[in-house]
Order: structure tokens, then C-alpha cells, then sequence
């Protein structure tokens, strides 16, 4: 992906807890607060039940609006808009082709050039994969479009900051010190 | 500690969490809980209502008033269902609540099971967090989790969905010494370079005004914003939501913004240098068209839920906190400046655009009863409102001294909040006089509740504004679809007879000279009632800001030839 892509999109990494209903709380979000989500990724993270989710959200939305939302939901530990940031991003993708005798040696030829691979070959399919920045699945899609494309799936992207600062930093949270005469409203007494 | 059943830790918790009043109705899936409710009687009183909506709704008057969490419980399915409506109100005012709600037992969820209804995914989008909890060990966690994410930052409601068999089910009761919540964690203290700026900003402003919303209340920080109105000498305007959180009759209190708020305050907003906004979000009914809000206008904002910052309006400086701690912060860094020209500019508004005034007219008019009620009680109340032209002449034609007293929807503008609300009300104030201005409407919509306060004694006087229509939306009809009035005209009871049929004294005035001794009344009687006031069908409410316009383009009270009588408080 390139930076003036990076301008338009917002990628978004979010450490949540590993627990039943999150995604649904998220979606939620989204869905009352009419932001678009282009893609989603979620899985394990480093830390013992704490999931780690890239999500994309398109030009349109607020992407300030997205993260302070998603925010405060009580099982979003932290969250991050990393676009502006130095990042690696990927995504990845399986595409069945019809392919015979006749045409296959072509496809396997696109398949180098773009460093994919061959996962699977019948007599009249192959299944080609290929990881890499949404712009290089994009022009690789297109030029299968020569052939005949039976079947597409893609993952959302996944993301990460370069170098070795981690996404979320596990801050110690210190309490601060108590404001002298005030009570947090609603302490229960 | 001794093993327990989940019920008798939801009750211990509740103990432990300091709840002394829950409203609510049983079923069969939250019958483990009502069956323990007498071994914590009286030290938790229930008030069981006739529809969970209102439960919900009183829970949410208590927490406005008593500065502690409201508890409402309600059974499964339709009994969790009924609540949604008062959850949402909870939710938008940022109301701290917590919910208990029964559910079918465990191996059944999911299965479609007898008043089985998912109410924890129902909730998500209006509750700070939801908890369905399938292992009773877990309940003291959980409860005690509630309270705390229910009560601090910007409170809001939480809900508890517990199975019926987990509610039986036996454990060990171990009670957390403190919460911990990876997620969360609301600001308290703003930054202190922003603190200064603001008071900068303070004291280079020409023309500034504060803007203060419910925040100021849930803080409570009326010493800390009387503070900075006066050391400052800034005027104060009051959000809907805002009115009480600073004293009414205060010569620096310009009263409320916005769609039907005064005159001159929206043009005031549209001609400042500076506002200051504290506790309050930007809603639409006070910016009017947004695009066009106070151009001239640098913003500082107070405003402890990072969401709304930037939300609608993008501030110049921003301080990120309860709205106390910030107040008192800024505070502390400014210094009395007078603004003869903008204070000159302010009253030549109000000269010219009266905004709130009383015409001398055949007909009872509704504002004659409000500012009867203001006369007779100096104030000196609760006043809890419904929804419509009453709420907005309560916000006018009533001047709130006493800090916390105006109780009313904002955020979802919920008819019927009025009676169910007052009762909340009634019961975290039990010595206090109880006002409930109500619309004829939102009356109808939750009156089953006169049995409930029959029934507890609550002495709540309530104030039927009675014009036969459903008011606000015919004024809508009339204003923006050719005075065509359709399904708002209203067949209503005798609601004398109706009060009676409960036990409740009923009084009715149709005339200017009977107001007054109606009012005078129900306020000697013992016990709760309800005064139906036939007031002049047609009348609009004005000052407004048509929808979608600029709050440039408010509407003045128009101006009628008969005799003017001057409001003042």
C-alpha cells in the first residue's frame, strides 16, 4: 500500500479481550454510528486472552469518531490508529482459475512475477495465493481477469508498526494522585 | 464467607454497594431474587410496578436526585423487553443504573426458551456494558463491576442478565477488593497546559458565554461554576439538561438555548468570542443548524467522555475531565473583567425580545399555570416533567434555585418519563415536595403507575397540562404540514375520576381565578394528586428555531396586541 492510499483509508488496530459478544459490541458500533468497514482481521494476540483486530474503515467515515467510539467499550483495552504511521500491512488472498494444458503455464508465470504461489492444481482449476499489500492483490486479481476466475476469497489486513515499538505498549496505569476535596460523583456510599 | 445462592449474592452486593430502594416486577425467571428480598427488608426496600418501563424510569429519577446508582429488576423476555424504552432514556441523559434482569436457565438459552429474549445483545447500544452471567461464583464480580462502570466516568446504565438455575445455583461469595477493568478507565484531571490556555482564552474574550450542561450537575459543581460565572463575570446559559446547575434567578443566569430556548441567548451564542462549554455535548436541539453555530465563536470544552469531543463542534482548547475537577482547576487562574458592552449588548436583547411573557387572555393559558406553580412553591421543589410544549414552558416559565431540581428526558424525550420518574423522585427524597408537570399525553402513557404511588403513599403532585392534543407534534402540524391535525387531537378521560378510581385525590381548575387555589390544595393535602388544568387548546411554544434552521433564525414569541404582563422571577 502506498502513503497516499494510507491518507484516504485509516487502518485501526485494536487490543480486545478474548471474550464472547465483543465482536458483536464492535459491530455495533459500526453499525449505529453508520461507520463503513472495509475489512476486518482478528486472532490471538501475544498476551494470554487479549485479542489483536486490524480493521479498515473507509474515506467516508470519521476515522477520530471510530477509535474514540470503539474506545470505550469496557473489553477494548486499547486501540490505535496507525495510518499515518510507519507500517506493514498485508493481506491475503486464494483465487480459482480455470486453467488447462493449454493456459496454465501462463498463469503460473503471473503467479512468479508477483512471488505467489500454486496451492492447488486439477485438471481444469489451479488455486493461486498471494500475500501482500492491498494494491499489489489488486493488480494481480486484474490481470487473472485475462483467464477465467471461478472463485475469489480474501482476508482482511493485518497490520503492524515497524521497528520495535508494539501497536499497544502495556502502560502502567498509575491512579492519580487524589484531587484534594473531590469526590468522583456517584461513589457509592 | 459462607457459600450462597446467586440470588442472596445479588442481594449481599447490593448491600454492599449501598442500594436502600429497587424498583421492579417479578416472573418466573428472577423469582430466586423477590424470594430473598424480605431477609433484606428494610434495609432494601422494593417498590413493585405495574410495568417494567416505569421501573426503570423511577430507578432513573432516584439516580438523578440522590447522587447514588438506581436498581430496577425485572423478570426475563417481555419482563427484561419493557425496560429497553428506560434504559435508553438512562443512556442518553447519562443516568447510572444497573439492571437486573432474570433469564431463562442456562441449558435452555438460545433455544428459543419461554419468555427467553436476548436482552444482553439488546442492550449493547444503549448501555456502557452488559453482562449475562452464566457461573454464580461470578456474581460478585460482576455486580460490583456494574456499579463501578454504572457510577464513574460518565455514568450510564449497565444490565445484569442472570439465569434462573445460576440465580439457584450455590457459591462461594467472594467479594473483589477493588475492579479492575483493562478497558477502562474515564479522565479525571485535565491537562494542565490546556488549563492554561483556556484561561487564557478567559481573559482575552470580548464576548464569551458559558454553556452548561447535565455534566455540571453530575459533577456537582454548582459552587465551581457560580465561581467562575462571578470571578469571571461571564453570563451562564443552561442546557435543558443544565437548568438547576446554576441558580435561577442569578443575575448572570440567561436561562436555556437552543429550539425553544430564549431569544436572546441564541443570538448571544451566534454573536460570542468565546464559550465555554461545560458537561454538555452539542445536541442539535442547542446548536440548530450546525454548520452555521457561533462562527465567531472559540470553544473551550469540559467534557469528560473523549467521544464527544470534537463530536459535533471541534474546540480550541479541551479539558478532559469531570467537569469539577476542571472547573476548579480553571478557576484558579482567572480574574474579574468587566464587559459593559457585552452585558449592555445582552440586555438590549432581552429589552427588545421578550421571549417569555404571559398575555392577558380570555382562555386559562398553560404558561398562566406554570408560572402559578413557580409562585406558590418560590421554587422550592422537585420538578419532574414529561415531554412536549409542558417540558419547555417548565424550562421557561420556572426559575430553579435549588441545585438538581429540574428531573426531565432530554436526550430520548420520553413521554411518560413524568410519572414514573417522580416516583424515583418521591422516594429518594421522601420529605420533599414532588412537583410532576405533566402533558395529557405522556399522562395516558404510563398512568398505571397512580396505583403503585396509591399504594406507597408517595405525596407527588401532579400537574396535568391538559390542551387536548398532543401538543408539540399538532404545533408541528400547524407550523410545518398546513395545520393539518392529524391522530393529534385527544379524546382523554375525566382525569379527576380517574385520580379518584385509584384512591387519589382529583382537582380540576378551567378558569385563571381556580388555578391558584387548586395549586394551594394539593399542596396542603397529605398525600399525592393530580390537578388537571384545562388550559387554551392552540397555544404555541415559542421562542423556536424551526428545525434545521441557523439559530440566527429563532423565532421570537410573536408579538400579540393585548396586554403584556412582564415575567420576572
Amino acid at each position: 500500500m502506498t502513503r497516499r492510499n494510507n491518507l484516504q483509508k485509516h487502518t485501526i488496530i485494536a487490543l480486545v479481550e478474548d471474550r464472547p459478544g465483543v465482536l458483536n459490541r464492535i459491530a455495533s458500533k459500526w453499525r449505529q454510528r453508520g461507520f463503513n468497514i472495509e475489512s476486518l482481521a482478528v486472532g490471538h494476540s501475544e498476551v494470554r486472552g487479549l485479542s489483536r483486530m486490524t480493521f479498515v474503515v473507509d474515506a467516508s467515515t470519521d476515522a477520530e469518531q471510530v477509535v474514540k467510539q470503539v474506545d470505550k467499550l469496557i473489553e477494548v483495552v486499547s486501540i490505535r490508529d496507525v495510518s499515518a504511521e510507519s507500517m506493514i500491512s498485508r493481506e491475503m488472498a486464494m483465487i480459482k482459475v480455470r486453467a488447462d494444458k493449454s493456459n496454465r503455464s501462463q498463469i503460473i508465470e503471473l503467479v512468479d512475477i508477483f512471488g505467489a504461489e500454486i496451492v492447488d492444481v486439477a485438471p481444469d482449476s489451479v488455486i493461486a495465493e498471494i500475500t501482500g499489500e492491498e494494491e499489489k492483490i489488486e493488480s494481480f486479481i486484474a490481470l487473472l481477469g485475462d483467464f477465467e476466475v471461478i472463485e475469489l476469497v480474501r482476508t482482511g489486513r493485518v497490520a503492524m508498526l515497524r521497528g520495535s515499538e508494539v501497536s499497544h505498549p502495556q502502560e502502567e496505569h498509575e491512579e492519580p494522585e487524589r484531587y484534594q476535596g473531590v469526590e468522583p460523583p456517584y461513589s457509592a456510599k | 464467607m459462607a457459600e450462597m445462592t446467586g440470588a442472596q449474592m445479588v442481594m449481599e452486593a447490593l448491600v454492599r454497594e449501598g442500594t436502600e430502594h429497587i424498583f421492579g416486577l417479578p416472573g418466573g425467571a428472577n423469582l430466586p431474587l423477590y424470594d430473598q428480598l424480605p431477609q433484606f427488608h428494610p434495609k432494601i426496600r422494593h417498590y413493585l410496578v405495574k410495568h417494567e418501563q416505569c421501573a426503570a424510569h423511577a430507578a432513573d429519577g432516584y439516580a438523578r436526585v440522590s447522587e447514588k446508582v438506581g436498581v430496577c429488576f425485572a423478570t426475563s423476555g417481555p419482563g427484561a423487553t419493557n425496560l429497553v424504552t428506560g434504559i435508553a432514556n438512562a443512556w442518553m441523559d447519562s443516568v447510572p443504573m444497573v439492571c437486573v434482569t432474570g433469564q431463562v436457565i442456562s441449558s435452555l438459552i438460545g433455544r428459543d426458551g419461554f419468555q427467553e429474549a436476548d436482552i444482553t445483545g439488546i442492550t449493547i447500544p444503549i448501555t456502557k456494558h452488559s453482562y449475562l452471567v452464566l457461573d454464580a461464583a461470578e456474581i460478585p464480580k460482576v455486580m460490583r463491576e456494574a456499579f463501578h462502570v454504572a457510577s464513574t466516568g460518565r455514568p450510564g446504565p449497565v444490565l445484569v442478565d442472570i439465569p434462573r438455575d445460576i440465580l439457584q445455583a450455590k457459591a462461594e461469595f467472594v467479594w473483589p477488593e477493588s475492579v479492575e477493568l483493562k478497558g477502562y478507565r474515564p479522565p479525571l484531571y485535565p491537562d494542565p497546559e490546556e488549563v492554561g490556555k483556556a484561561a487564557e482564552l478567559i481573559a482575552e474574550a470580548k464576548r464569551p458565554v458559558i454553556l452548561a450542561g447535565h455534566g455540571v450537575i453530575i459533577a456537582q459543581a454548582y459552587q465551581e461554576l457560580r465561581e467562575l460565572a462571578e470571578g469571571a463575570n461571564i453570563p451562564v446559559i443552561t442546557t435543558l439538561l443544565g437548568i438547576s446547575s446554576f441558580p435561577g434567578t442569578h443575575p448572570l443566569n440567561l436561562g436555556m438555548p437552543g429550539m425553544h430556548g430564549m431569544y436572546w441567548n441564541n443570538i448571544a451564542i451566534q454573536e460570542s468570542d468565546l464559550i465555554i462549554a461545560a458537561g454538555m455535548r452539542f445536541d442539535d436541539r442547542i446548536t440548530g443548524r450546525l454548520k452555521d453555530f457561533a462562527p465567531n465563536a472559540k470553544i473551550i470544552h469540559i467534557e469528560i467522555d473523549p467521544a464527544e469531543v470534537g463530536k459535533n463542534v471541534r474546540p480550541t482548547v479541551t479539558l478532559q475531565g469531570d467537569a469539577r475537577v476542571c472547573l476548579r482547576e480553571l478557576n484558579k487562574r482567572i480574574e474579574l473583567i468587566e464587559r459593559p458592552d457585552w452585558f449592555e449588548r445582552i440586555e438590549g436583547l432581552r429589552r427588545d425580545h421578550p421571549s417569555i411573557t404571559i398575555r392577558e387572555t380570555p382562555e386559562l393559558l398553560p404558561q398562566y399555570v406554570i408560572h402559578k406553580l413557580y409562585e406558590a412553591t418560590g421554587g422550592d421543589c422537585y420538578m419532574v416533567t414529561g415531554v412536549g410544549q409542558h417540558q419547555m414552558w417548565a424550562a421557561q416559565y420556572f426559575w430553579y434555585d435549588k441545585p438538581n431540581s429540574f428531573v426531565t428526558s432530554g436526550g430520548l424525550g420520553t413521554m411518560g418519563f413524568e410519572i414514573p420518574a417522580a416516583m424515583g423522585v418521591q422516594a429518594a427524597k421522601p420529605g420533599e415536595l414532588v412537583w410532576s408537570i405533566c402533558g395529557d399525553g405522556g399522562f395516558q402513557m404510563t398512568l398505571q403507575e397512580l396505583a403503585t404511588i396509591s399504594e406507597y403513599g408517595w405525596p407527588i403532585k401532579f400537574a396535568i397540562i391538559n390542551n387536548s392534543t398532543l401538543g408539540m407534534v399538532r404545533q408541528w402540524q400547524t407550523l410545518f404540514y398546513r395545520d393539518n391535525r392529524v391522530a393529534t387531537p385527544l379524546r382523554n378521560p375525566d382525569f379527576v375520576k380517574l385520580a379518584e378510581a385509584f384512591g387519589i385525590l382529583g382537582l380540576r381548575a378551567t378558569r385563571k381565578e381556580e388555578v391558584e387555589p387548586v395549586i394551594r390544595r394539593a399542596m396542603n393535602h397529605d398525600g399525592p394528586v393530580v390537578c388537571e388544568f384545562l388550559v387554551k387548546e392552540d397555544e404555541d411554544c415559542f421562542p423556536m428555531v424551526p428545525a434545521g434552521a441557523s439559530l440566527e433564525d429563532t423565532i421570537d414569541l410573536p408579538v400579540y396586541e393585548d396586554e403584556r404582563v412582564e415575567m420576572t422571577a
